[in-house]
């Protein structure tokens, strides 16, 4: 990778904020409420970086996918655009909208493009259309040194930047768009520098993740992927968590709450204590999966379409606080964040280590919220789906 | 003194309560707290009362000598974090990480409590911290304890829901946790503490802190207190020692 004469290599140590927030009923919202709770969150952010994803916000052109994509210099911008025009019809190209925020400096150019695989190209190709996509995603981000695409789904978009949260709101003007699923992070980079395309979301298609913590198993994780096409070009841990849910659950159509068990696996004297049958699946889970064990401390929350999802590693050394009000989900890593985007939730509650708390278009019932429905997690009751 | 805390940043906020607290002032009301970190850090003095409306952020009562703090919420992680002297109340719920390395006074919740509870507490010099949690715990109760006492009382508890998380007293090398009910054995980190009832002697210890928890909140102190108990305690004051010892 060349050096593009922004800072990568500035680090330093503490944790991440993370906010989430979803309408189970698909009712739209601007990104202000979601700005206003990862700025409660400023204190666990240092300004190198922070971004959003939203879905929902490209309701004209929800079935073609929306390219956002960053370059250092006109000759990767040409290269790129070279490959798209290559492999994709480009129906409609612009600049993302921007505007000045003293707290975001030296933005790369933004563009997003939204495009379709030509049939004809498809067909040859004998891929799903998500993955001939992915392939040329990472066509781009591992071929062309300062071109990155940093969202590639439909009808959802991720905005990041370095910079603290609550400017980059500002900087993407993201109060002009509307989304049922928000999700955002404040970065404060530990292990990795902090640079444009390494701020959170991490995304693939329309999954996007945001991550506090640490993974120590990145390196399996990212040998492991590399074995499905997945080339890891962005220097931050977080980018397995995006390729990981991508083959999990889209791949291998594992349900998302036994993807969960696959990343904050049980440890082997919990799968012990466990019935016989459960105990099967999950010696059988940590046999086959093994390499998609992510360890070390973490908090996420995840997204795509119609689904939002918090979930903390299986001895819950990050933080991770959930909420309910009418029909939306919150998730966030601190109350206080809740409170920020929900002054009055309804019900707060923290979920247990490696259990995931699940929103789902169109259901009422959050998977993980006390009392409702309990998630596969250790000790609890196997999906059934 | 009566401080609005909407919008207001913790470094401008901690900075007027400890300019007032220095100039004499003892009664503070804080109102439209959400998430300001650090509210009455290193505080001094036995007279100083903090109310609290709202959620206040992260290490609250660190370090803190002396005061009460009450708070009208929920509080989040790492409340009374190596605290000296004085007593915190929570109406609600608290998060992970509470009374971390606390080494005197007293932490009451109302609710439920996080993961990490007690961690490395510590007694000192004839000081002892004493944390009561009216709801359950969850993991690593007494993770690394040296001393002082931790109590579960699990109130109003959900069908099933279990009163303490796994690895309970991992690491524990000190002090005792009272948990009523039953404990169900593999929670307790059996390498580091030791489970059996709580005999007529733990009970007189634990009662004073229950009624004052009791009277804190307005509850029935023999409701509190009925039902037996179990007591975990460290098997070794030096669990790590042939670890390292030479």
């Amino acid at each position: 990778m060349s050096d593009s004469g922004f800072d990568r290599d500035r680090r330093s140590v503490s944790g991440c904020g993370l906010s989430g927030m979803m309408s189970l009923t698909g009712e739209r919202v601007t990104g202000e409420a979601i700005r206003d709770s990862i700025a409660i969150l400023h204190e666990r952010s240092n300004g190198l970086g922070g971004g959003f994803a939203a879905y929902g916000m490209y309701p004209h052109r929800k079935d073609q996918f929306a390219l956002h994509i960053m370059y250092y210099g006109a000759e990767a911008q040409g290269q790129a655009e070279a490959v798209l025009g290559e492999a994709f019809d480009v129906l409609h190209d612009e600049r993302i909208p921007t505007r000045p925020n003293p707290g975001v400096v030296d933005p790369p150019d933004l563009m997003r493009y939204f495009v379709l695989p030509p049939a004809g190209k498809l067909e040859e190709s004998g891929m799903s259309a998500e993955d001939y996509v992915l392939a040329r995603v990472m066509r781009v981000n591992s071929e062309i040194p300062d071109a990155f695409v940093f969202s590639s789904g439909k009808n959802m978009g991720a905005f990041k930047a370095v910079g603290y949260a609550e400017d980059i709101a500002d900087f993407f003007r993201l109060e002009e768009y509307e989304a049922y699923i928000w999700i955002a992070h404040g970065r404060f980079p530990t292990n990795t520098p902090g640079w444009w395309a390494g701020a959170h979301p991490f995304t693939l298609l329309d999954w996007a993740v945001v991550h506090n913590g640490e993974i120590s198993s990145y390196g399996i994780n990212k040998r492991y992927l590399e074995m499905f096409g997945y080339q890891c070009t962005m220097r931050t841990d977080t980018e397995v968590m995006a390729y990981l849910l991508d083959l999990l659950i889209r791949r291998h159509g594992l349900p998302v709450e036994v993807a969960c068990d696959v990343l904050a696996a049980p440890f082997w004297e919990q799968i012990e204590r466990m019935p016989e049958e459960k105990q099967r699946l999950y010696t059988m889970l940590r046999q086959v999966y093994g390499s998609a064990l992510v360890n070390g401390p973490f908090a996420i929350i995840f997204a795509r379409d119609g689904e939002m999802v918090g979930v903390n590693d299986r001895i819950k050394l990050r933080p991770l606080v959930a909420a309910r009000k009418d029909k939306w989900l919150y998730i966030s890593s601190e109350e206080a964040g809740i409170r920020g985007m929900c002054p009055e939730p309804d019900l707060v509650w923290a979920p247990r280590a490696g259990q995931p708390v699940i929103g789902r278009l169109g259901s009422d019932v959050v998977v993980g919220e006390p009392g409702v429905g309990e998630t596969a997690g250790m000790g609890q009751e196997v999906p059934s789906g | 003194m009566r401080i609005d805390a909407r919008e207001l940043h913790y470094r401008e906020l901690n900075r007027q309560i400890r300019e007032a607290v220095a100039g004499g002032e003892t009664r503070f009301e804080l109102a439209n707290v959400n998430g300001q970190r650090y509210i009455g850090d290193g505080i001094q003095g036995e007279k100083v009362q903090i109310d609290i409306e709202g959620v206040p952020g992260n290490d609250l009562g660190a370090f803190m000598d002396g005061p009460t703090v009450r708070v009208r919420g929920n509080a989040q992680d790492a409340v009374a974090n190596t605290m000296n002297a004085g007593r915190i109340v929570v109406e609600g719920r608290a998060g992970d990480v509470l009374g971390y390395g606390m080494r005197g006074g007293e932490l009451f919740v109302r609710g439920k409590v996080g993961y990490r509870v007690g961690i490395h507490m510590k007694a000192y010099r004839g000081r002892m911290p004493v944390v009561v949690a009216g709801g359950t715990a969850g993991d690593f109760l007494g993770e690394y304890m040296a001393g002082g006492m931790l109590v579960v009382l699990g109130l109003e508890r959900q069908d099933g829901e279990p009163l303490i998380g796994d690895w309970c007293g991992t690491g524990m090398h000190g002090g005792v946790i009272y948990v009523r009910g039953e404990v169900d054995p593999r929670l307790v980190a059996s390498k580091f503490a030791s489970m059996g009832p709580a005999e007529e002697k733990d009970r007189e210890d634990m009662r004073p802190h229950v009624e004052a928890f009791c009277e804190t909140f307005s509850l029935d102190v023999e409701e509190a207190l009925a039902g037996a108990f179990v007591r975990m305690a460290a098997i070794s004051h030096r669990p790590y020692g042939a670890k390292y010892a030479v």
